[in-house]
Protein backbone atom coordinates (compact mmCIF):
# COMPACT_ATOMS: atom_id res chain seq x y z
CA UNK A 1 0.00 0.00 0.00
CA UNK A 2 1.61 3.73 -1.36
CA UNK A 3 0.89 6.77 0.28
CA UNK A 4 0.28 9.41 -2.39
CA UNK A 5 0.26 12.60 -0.78
CA UNK A 6 0.15 16.14 -1.60
CA UNK A 7 -1.86 18.93 -2.22
CA UNK A 8 -4.57 20.24 -4.87
CA UNK A 9 -3.57 20.06 -8.39
CA UNK A 10 -0.34 18.34 -8.20
CA UNK A 11 -1.73 15.30 -10.17
CA UNK A 12 -2.25 12.72 -8.00
CA UNK A 13 -5.31 11.69 -9.37
CA UNK A 14 -4.09 11.46 -13.03
CA UNK A 15 -0.52 9.28 -11.26
CA UNK A 16 -2.99 7.16 -10.34
CA UNK A 17 -5.26 6.49 -13.09
CA UNK A 18 -1.65 5.98 -15.45
CA UNK A 19 -0.62 3.27 -12.40
CA UNK A 20 -3.61 1.53 -13.38
CA UNK A 21 -4.01 1.96 -16.99
CA UNK A 22 -0.02 0.48 -17.21
CA UNK A 23 -1.63 -2.64 -14.97
CA UNK A 24 -4.43 -3.24 -17.55
CA UNK A 25 -2.25 -3.17 -20.49
CA UNK A 26 -0.28 -6.07 -18.58
CA UNK A 27 -3.07 -7.56 -17.94
CA UNK A 28 -3.86 -6.71 -14.39
CA UNK A 29 -6.84 -5.52 -12.77
CA UNK A 30 -7.59 -1.94 -11.69
CA UNK A 31 -10.37 -0.44 -9.42
CA UNK A 32 -10.35 3.00 -8.97
CA UNK A 33 -12.45 4.14 -5.93
CA UNK A 34 -14.08 7.55 -6.60
CA UNK A 35 -14.99 9.49 -3.26
CA UNK A 36 -14.63 13.01 -4.16
CA UNK A 37 -15.43 13.06 -7.86
CA UNK A 38 -18.50 11.13 -9.65
CA UNK A 39 -17.13 8.68 -12.17
CA UNK A 40 -18.51 9.76 -15.10
CA UNK A 41 -17.05 13.35 -14.98
CA UNK A 42 -13.53 11.73 -14.12
CA UNK A 43 -13.91 9.51 -17.20
CA UNK A 44 -14.65 12.88 -19.61
CA UNK A 45 -11.16 14.43 -17.67
CA UNK A 46 -9.44 11.27 -17.97
CA UNK A 47 -10.48 10.95 -21.89
CA UNK A 48 -7.79 13.74 -22.74
CA UNK A 49 -4.83 11.81 -21.97
CA UNK A 50 -3.73 9.32 -24.96
CA UNK A 51 -2.58 6.80 -22.62
CA UNK A 52 -5.87 6.24 -21.43
CA UNK A 53 -7.98 3.82 -22.99
CA UNK A 54 -11.72 3.84 -22.82
CA UNK A 55 -12.11 0.24 -23.77
CA UNK A 56 -10.02 -0.58 -20.45
CA UNK A 57 -13.21 0.06 -18.89
CA UNK A 58 -15.60 -1.12 -21.39
CA UNK A 59 -13.69 -4.53 -21.11
CA UNK A 60 -13.62 -4.09 -17.51
CA UNK A 61 -9.31 -4.17 -16.91
CA UNK A 62 -10.26 -1.12 -15.23
CA UNK A 63 -13.64 -0.74 -12.82
CA UNK A 64 -14.39 2.90 -11.63
CA UNK A 65 -16.82 2.94 -8.56
CA UNK A 66 -18.42 6.25 -6.78
CA UNK A 67 -17.98 5.69 -3.16
CA UNK A 68 -20.91 8.32 -2.40
CA UNK A 69 -23.39 5.38 -3.89
CA UNK A 70 -22.27 2.60 -1.81
CA UNK A 71 -22.52 4.48 0.62
CA UNK A 72 -26.29 5.08 0.30
CA UNK A 73 -26.60 1.77 -0.98
CA UNK A 74 -25.21 0.62 2.31
CA UNK A 75 -27.57 3.16 3.83
CA UNK A 76 -24.51 5.05 5.13
CA UNK A 77 -25.86 8.63 3.79
CA UNK A 78 -25.23 9.81 7.57
CA UNK A 79 -22.98 12.64 7.49
CA UNK A 80 -20.87 10.77 9.94
CA UNK A 81 -19.83 7.16 10.33
CA UNK A 82 -20.83 5.18 13.53
CA UNK A 83 -17.59 2.61 14.28
CA UNK A 84 -19.74 -0.39 12.99
CA UNK A 85 -19.94 0.96 9.70
CA UNK A 86 -16.69 1.61 9.25
CA UNK A 87 -16.48 -2.45 9.37
CA UNK A 88 -19.16 -2.72 6.95
CA UNK A 89 -17.69 -0.08 4.65
CA UNK A 90 -14.08 -1.82 4.91
CA UNK A 91 -15.88 -5.10 4.19
CA UNK A 92 -17.76 -3.37 1.05
CA UNK A 93 -14.50 -2.18 -0.25
CA UNK A 94 -12.95 -5.81 0.26
CA UNK A 95 -15.99 -7.35 -2.13
CA UNK A 96 -15.73 -4.73 -4.59
CA UNK A 97 -11.84 -5.58 -5.00
CA UNK A 98 -12.53 -9.54 -5.18
CA UNK A 99 -15.90 -9.37 -6.98
CA UNK A 100 -13.33 -7.42 -9.75
CA UNK A 101 -10.56 -9.39 -9.68
CA UNK A 102 -8.49 -6.07 -9.07
CA UNK A 103 -4.55 -6.64 -8.61
CA UNK A 104 -4.37 -2.51 -8.63
CA UNK A 105 -6.58 -0.48 -6.38
CA UNK A 106 -6.57 3.27 -6.21
CA UNK A 107 -8.89 5.33 -3.12
CA UNK A 108 -9.21 8.41 -4.16
CA UNK A 109 -9.16 9.78 -1.48
CA UNK A 110 -8.58 8.53 1.94
CA UNK A 111 -9.11 12.55 3.36
CA UNK A 112 -12.66 12.33 1.88
CA UNK A 113 -13.60 9.18 3.53
CA UNK A 114 -11.88 10.59 6.74
CA UNK A 115 -13.78 13.50 6.61
CA UNK A 116 -17.10 11.09 7.13
CA UNK A 117 -15.33 8.99 9.96
CA UNK A 118 -14.76 12.39 11.46
CA UNK A 119 -12.98 11.42 14.76
CA UNK A 120 -9.53 10.98 14.70
CA UNK A 121 -9.44 7.90 16.26
CA UNK A 122 -12.04 6.27 13.85
CA UNK A 123 -10.41 7.16 10.80
CA UNK A 124 -6.90 5.69 11.65
CA UNK A 125 -8.76 2.32 12.62
CA UNK A 126 -10.56 3.12 9.05
CA UNK A 127 -7.40 3.25 7.62
CA UNK A 128 -5.63 0.60 9.30
CA UNK A 129 -7.97 -2.40 8.60
CA UNK A 130 -8.28 -0.87 5.07
CA UNK A 131 -4.47 -1.62 4.63
CA UNK A 132 -4.67 -4.85 6.38
CA UNK A 133 -7.93 -6.30 4.09
CA UNK A 134 -5.15 -4.58 0.81
CA UNK A 135 -2.32 -6.48 2.18
CA UNK A 136 -5.01 -9.78 2.50
CA UNK A 137 -6.27 -9.91 -0.71
CA UNK A 138 -2.60 -9.00 -2.35
CA UNK A 139 -3.47 -6.04 -4.16
CA UNK A 140 -0.93 -2.88 -5.12
CA UNK A 141 -2.55 -0.39 -3.54
CA UNK A 142 -2.03 3.48 -3.99
CA UNK A 143 -4.13 5.75 -1.72
CA UNK A 144 -4.72 9.35 -2.41
CA UNK A 145 -4.68 11.85 0.69
CA UNK A 146 -4.64 15.42 0.63
CA UNK A 147 -2.02 17.32 2.80
CA UNK A 148 -1.37 20.50 2.56
CA UNK A 149 2.25 22.25 1.95
CA UNK A 150 3.94 22.02 5.66
CA UNK A 151 7.52 20.49 5.15
CA UNK A 152 8.05 16.97 6.67
CA UNK A 153 4.01 16.35 6.83
CA UNK A 154 2.50 13.36 4.56
CA UNK A 155 -0.82 12.26 6.34
CA UNK A 156 -3.60 13.71 8.08
CA UNK A 157 -3.83 11.54 10.93
CA UNK A 158 -0.30 10.63 11.62
CA UNK A 159 -1.06 7.16 10.92
CA UNK A 160 -0.52 6.65 7.44
CA UNK A 161 3.01 7.03 6.65
CA UNK A 162 3.90 4.24 9.35
CA UNK A 163 1.00 1.67 7.92
CA UNK A 164 2.27 2.13 4.59
CA UNK A 165 4.77 0.72 2.32
CA UNK A 166 5.40 4.01 0.40
CA UNK A 167 5.19 6.86 0.53
CA UNK A 168 5.39 9.13 -2.59
CA UNK A 169 5.09 13.16 -1.70
CA UNK A 170 3.77 15.43 -4.64
CA UNK A 171 3.60 19.01 -4.43
CA UNK A 172 3.79 22.83 -6.03
CA UNK A 173 6.86 24.30 -5.53
CA UNK A 174 7.86 27.92 -6.81
CA UNK A 175 10.58 29.35 -7.93
CA UNK A 176 11.07 32.81 -9.31
CA UNK A 177 7.38 32.83 -9.76
CA UNK A 178 7.44 29.57 -11.30
CA UNK A 179 5.02 27.22 -10.35
CA UNK A 180 6.93 23.24 -10.83
CA UNK A 181 5.17 20.00 -9.71
CA UNK A 182 7.34 18.12 -8.05
CA UNK A 183 7.49 14.61 -7.02
CA UNK A 184 9.81 12.59 -4.48
CA UNK A 185 9.29 9.45 -3.01
CA UNK A 186 9.89 9.63 0.98
CA UNK A 187 9.48 5.86 1.29
CA UNK A 188 9.64 2.60 -0.19
CA UNK A 189 9.97 -0.46 1.69
CA UNK A 190 12.04 -3.14 0.42
CA UNK A 191 13.78 -1.32 -2.04
CA UNK A 192 16.41 0.96 -3.09
CA UNK A 193 15.15 4.26 -4.58
CA UNK A 194 15.95 7.83 -5.20
CA UNK A 195 14.91 9.89 -2.52
CA UNK A 196 15.95 12.99 -5.12
CA UNK A 197 12.96 15.74 -6.13
CA UNK A 198 11.83 15.36 -9.54
CA UNK A 199 9.97 18.06 -11.73
CA UNK A 200 7.31 16.30 -13.53
CA UNK A 201 4.94 17.06 -16.47
CA UNK A 202 1.55 15.36 -16.81
CA UNK A 203 2.23 14.67 -20.89
CA UNK A 204 -0.91 13.06 -23.04
CA UNK A 205 1.69 9.98 -23.24
CA UNK A 206 1.97 10.16 -19.50
CA UNK A 207 3.52 11.30 -16.34
CA UNK A 208 7.40 12.10 -17.71
CA UNK A 209 10.34 13.39 -15.18
CA UNK A 210 13.16 15.68 -14.98
CA UNK A 211 15.69 16.33 -12.35
CA UNK A 212 14.76 19.21 -10.33
CA UNK A 213 17.87 21.38 -10.62
CA UNK A 214 19.34 22.76 -7.53
CA UNK A 215 20.89 25.77 -8.76
CA UNK A 216 18.16 27.39 -9.29
CA UNK A 217 16.69 29.34 -5.98
CA UNK A 218 13.40 28.80 -4.34
CA UNK A 219 11.07 31.51 -3.03
CA UNK A 220 10.70 31.34 0.92
CA UNK B 1 37.14 30.02 -38.92
CA UNK B 2 35.83 27.30 -41.44
CA UNK B 3 33.69 27.48 -44.62
CA UNK B 4 30.01 26.62 -44.36
CA UNK B 5 30.27 23.61 -46.33
CA UNK B 6 33.36 22.40 -44.13
CA UNK B 7 30.73 22.74 -41.31
CA UNK B 8 28.17 21.09 -42.76
CA UNK B 9 30.22 17.63 -43.61
CA UNK B 10 31.79 17.83 -39.95
CA UNK B 11 28.27 17.96 -38.61
CA UNK B 12 27.23 15.26 -40.71
CA UNK B 13 30.27 12.97 -39.54
CA UNK B 14 29.11 13.56 -35.80
CA UNK B 15 26.11 11.79 -35.86
CA UNK B 16 24.24 10.35 -33.36
CA UNK B 17 24.89 11.36 -29.63
CA UNK B 18 27.02 14.44 -30.57
CA UNK B 19 27.28 17.82 -29.40
CA UNK B 20 28.17 21.01 -31.15
CA UNK B 21 28.18 24.41 -30.65
CA UNK B 22 27.64 26.64 -33.59
CA UNK B 23 28.62 30.44 -32.75
CA UNK B 24 27.40 33.10 -34.86
CA UNK B 25 29.36 35.85 -35.80
CA UNK B 26 27.94 39.09 -35.07
CA UNK B 27 29.31 40.92 -38.26
CA UNK B 28 26.70 40.16 -40.77
CA UNK B 29 24.85 37.85 -38.00
CA UNK B 30 20.90 37.47 -40.08
CA UNK B 31 23.21 36.48 -42.63
CA UNK B 32 24.91 34.03 -39.95
CA UNK B 33 21.86 32.85 -38.34
CA UNK B 34 19.95 31.92 -41.64
CA UNK B 35 22.98 29.96 -43.14
CA UNK B 36 23.12 27.83 -39.47
CA UNK B 37 19.42 27.43 -40.33
CA UNK B 38 20.51 26.03 -43.65
CA UNK B 39 22.93 23.79 -42.46
CA UNK B 40 21.21 22.57 -39.37
CA UNK B 41 17.27 22.33 -39.96
CA UNK B 42 17.45 22.06 -43.56
CA UNK B 43 20.60 20.17 -44.62
CA UNK B 44 20.58 17.67 -42.04
CA UNK B 45 17.14 17.46 -40.52
CA UNK B 46 15.78 17.10 -44.30
CA UNK B 47 17.44 13.71 -43.88
CA UNK B 48 15.49 10.60 -44.03
CA UNK B 49 14.67 9.29 -41.04
CA UNK B 50 15.45 12.29 -39.00
CA UNK B 51 13.28 14.48 -37.13
CA UNK B 52 14.79 17.62 -35.51
CA UNK B 53 13.30 19.65 -32.15
CA UNK B 54 14.10 23.33 -32.02
CA UNK B 55 13.84 25.07 -28.93
CA UNK B 56 13.60 28.48 -29.50
CA UNK B 57 13.98 31.20 -26.27
CA UNK B 58 15.43 33.78 -28.27
CA UNK B 59 12.73 34.18 -31.07
CA UNK B 60 9.03 32.92 -31.13
CA UNK B 61 8.40 29.34 -32.80
CA UNK B 62 5.75 31.21 -35.16
CA UNK B 63 8.85 33.82 -35.88
CA UNK B 64 11.55 31.04 -36.61
CA UNK B 65 9.12 28.71 -38.47
CA UNK B 66 8.26 31.95 -40.98
CA UNK B 67 12.28 32.11 -42.03
CA UNK B 68 12.57 28.44 -42.53
CA UNK B 69 9.25 28.25 -44.76
CA UNK B 70 11.55 30.91 -46.53
CA UNK B 71 14.12 28.64 -46.93
CA UNK B 72 11.80 26.02 -48.09
CA UNK B 73 12.14 23.76 -45.16
CA UNK B 74 8.86 21.31 -44.79
CA UNK B 75 7.48 20.94 -41.71
CA UNK B 76 6.98 17.17 -41.51
CA UNK B 77 9.78 16.13 -39.34
CA UNK B 78 10.02 19.66 -37.15
CA UNK B 79 8.79 19.89 -33.81
CA UNK B 80 9.15 23.33 -31.73
CA UNK B 81 9.74 23.72 -27.44
CA UNK B 82 8.76 27.46 -27.43
CA UNK B 83 9.65 28.93 -24.92
CA UNK B 84 9.80 32.64 -25.53
CA UNK B 85 6.09 33.59 -26.33
CA UNK B 86 4.59 33.34 -23.26
CA UNK B 87 6.88 35.80 -21.75
CA UNK B 88 6.79 38.10 -24.76
CA UNK B 89 2.92 37.60 -24.59
CA UNK B 90 3.35 36.45 -28.23
CA UNK B 91 1.23 33.48 -27.52
CA UNK B 92 -1.84 34.06 -29.84
CA UNK B 93 0.22 32.75 -32.87
CA UNK B 94 0.13 29.29 -32.07
CA UNK B 95 1.94 26.68 -34.50
CA UNK B 96 0.10 23.25 -34.52
CA UNK B 97 3.70 21.89 -33.87
CA UNK B 98 4.82 23.61 -31.11
CA UNK B 99 5.07 22.55 -27.58
CA UNK B 100 4.67 26.03 -25.20
CA UNK B 101 6.73 25.91 -22.23
CA UNK B 102 6.08 29.37 -20.08
CA UNK B 103 9.35 30.94 -19.32
CA UNK B 104 12.91 30.04 -20.20
CA UNK B 105 13.40 30.07 -16.24
CA UNK B 106 11.42 26.30 -16.50
CA UNK B 107 14.32 24.74 -17.27
CA UNK B 108 12.91 21.40 -16.32
CA UNK B 109 10.16 22.22 -18.23
CA UNK B 110 12.00 22.59 -21.61
CA UNK B 111 14.11 19.31 -20.76
CA UNK B 112 10.62 17.41 -20.20
CA UNK B 113 9.02 19.11 -23.75
CA UNK B 114 12.06 17.19 -25.49
CA UNK B 115 11.61 14.36 -24.00
CA UNK B 116 7.96 14.07 -25.04
CA UNK B 117 9.15 15.28 -28.31
CA UNK B 118 11.40 12.45 -28.60
CA UNK B 119 8.84 9.82 -27.17
CA UNK B 120 6.03 10.85 -29.63
CA UNK B 121 8.25 11.33 -33.04
CA UNK B 122 11.10 8.23 -32.58
CA UNK B 123 13.59 8.19 -35.08
CA UNK B 124 16.33 7.17 -36.37
CA UNK B 125 17.99 10.61 -36.52
CA UNK B 126 16.95 13.12 -33.60
CA UNK B 127 18.52 16.39 -33.44
CA UNK B 128 17.99 19.04 -30.75
CA UNK B 129 18.90 22.04 -31.35
CA UNK B 130 19.19 25.12 -28.75
CA UNK B 131 18.83 28.87 -29.98
CA UNK B 132 20.55 30.17 -28.05
CA UNK B 133 22.73 29.56 -25.21
CA UNK B 134 22.91 33.82 -24.80
CA UNK B 135 19.32 34.05 -24.31
CA UNK B 136 18.84 30.91 -21.71
CA UNK B 137 22.00 33.22 -20.27
CA UNK B 138 19.47 36.32 -20.00
CA UNK B 139 16.98 34.39 -17.75
CA UNK B 140 19.17 32.04 -15.83
CA UNK B 141 21.71 32.56 -13.47
CA UNK B 142 25.71 30.19 -14.90
CA UNK B 143 24.84 27.73 -11.95
CA UNK B 144 21.75 26.76 -12.56
CA UNK B 145 22.56 26.80 -17.09
CA UNK B 146 25.76 24.58 -16.45
CA UNK B 147 23.52 22.28 -14.59
CA UNK B 148 20.78 22.04 -17.20
CA UNK B 149 22.80 22.01 -20.10
CA UNK B 150 25.16 19.21 -18.49
CA UNK B 151 22.22 16.81 -17.68
CA UNK B 152 20.48 17.31 -20.87
CA UNK B 153 23.51 17.18 -23.02
CA UNK B 154 24.21 13.77 -21.19
CA UNK B 155 20.71 12.76 -21.30
CA UNK B 156 20.36 13.14 -25.44
CA UNK B 157 23.90 11.95 -25.85
CA UNK B 158 22.98 8.26 -24.09
CA UNK B 159 19.62 8.86 -26.47
CA UNK B 160 22.12 8.88 -29.88
CA UNK B 161 20.50 12.53 -30.63
CA UNK B 162 22.83 15.24 -32.13
CA UNK B 163 22.82 18.35 -30.08
CA UNK B 164 23.15 21.84 -31.84
CA UNK B 165 23.74 24.74 -29.25
CA UNK B 166 23.63 28.27 -30.93
CA UNK B 167 25.16 30.79 -29.37
CA UNK B 168 27.02 34.43 -30.54
CA UNK B 169 30.58 34.07 -31.26
CA UNK B 170 31.00 36.87 -28.43
CA UNK B 171 30.93 34.27 -25.80
CA UNK B 172 34.62 33.35 -26.04
CA UNK B 173 36.38 33.45 -23.00
CA UNK B 174 32.95 33.87 -20.70
CA UNK B 175 31.39 31.82 -17.78
CA UNK B 176 29.10 30.70 -20.96
CA UNK B 177 32.22 29.61 -23.07
CA UNK B 178 32.90 27.47 -20.19
CA UNK B 179 29.99 25.95 -19.65
CA UNK B 180 30.03 25.06 -23.45
CA UNK B 181 33.65 23.65 -23.13
CA UNK B 182 32.13 21.53 -21.10
CA UNK B 183 29.48 19.66 -22.57
CA UNK B 184 30.33 19.90 -26.44
CA UNK B 185 32.74 17.85 -28.61
CA UNK B 186 33.53 20.49 -31.05
CA UNK B 187 32.48 24.04 -31.62
CA UNK B 188 32.20 26.16 -34.98
CA UNK B 189 32.01 29.50 -36.00
CA UNK B 190 30.08 30.94 -38.45
CA UNK B 191 30.94 34.46 -39.76
CA UNK B 192 33.19 36.73 -38.33
CA UNK B 193 33.15 39.32 -35.57
CA UNK B 194 32.80 43.21 -35.23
Amino acid sequence: MVLMAGGVGTGKTTLCLEFLVRGAEKGEKGLFISVTEASTKLLQNFTTFEFFRPDLVQHELITIVDLPIIYERLGLNREELKPGEVDILVRTIQDLVRESGARRVVVDSLTSVGFRVRSEEKARDFILKLGQAFSDLGTTSLMVAEVGAVPGVHSLYGVEEAIVDGVVMLSNVRRRGDLLRVLQVIKMRGTVHSRAQYVIELTPIGMLMAPFLKGGRLET
Amino acid sequence: MARDSDIADRLRSFGAGGTVALKLGSRDYADNYLAALGLTVRDLGGESNSHTIYVSVTNPASLVWSLLQALDIPSGRLSFVDAISHLMMSYQSVLPNASYVESPTMLEGIMLRIEYLLRKHPSQRNMVIIDSVNSLAVHNSADVLSEFFHILVNNLKTRAVLTILFSTSDVEGTELDRILSLVVDESFTLGGGP
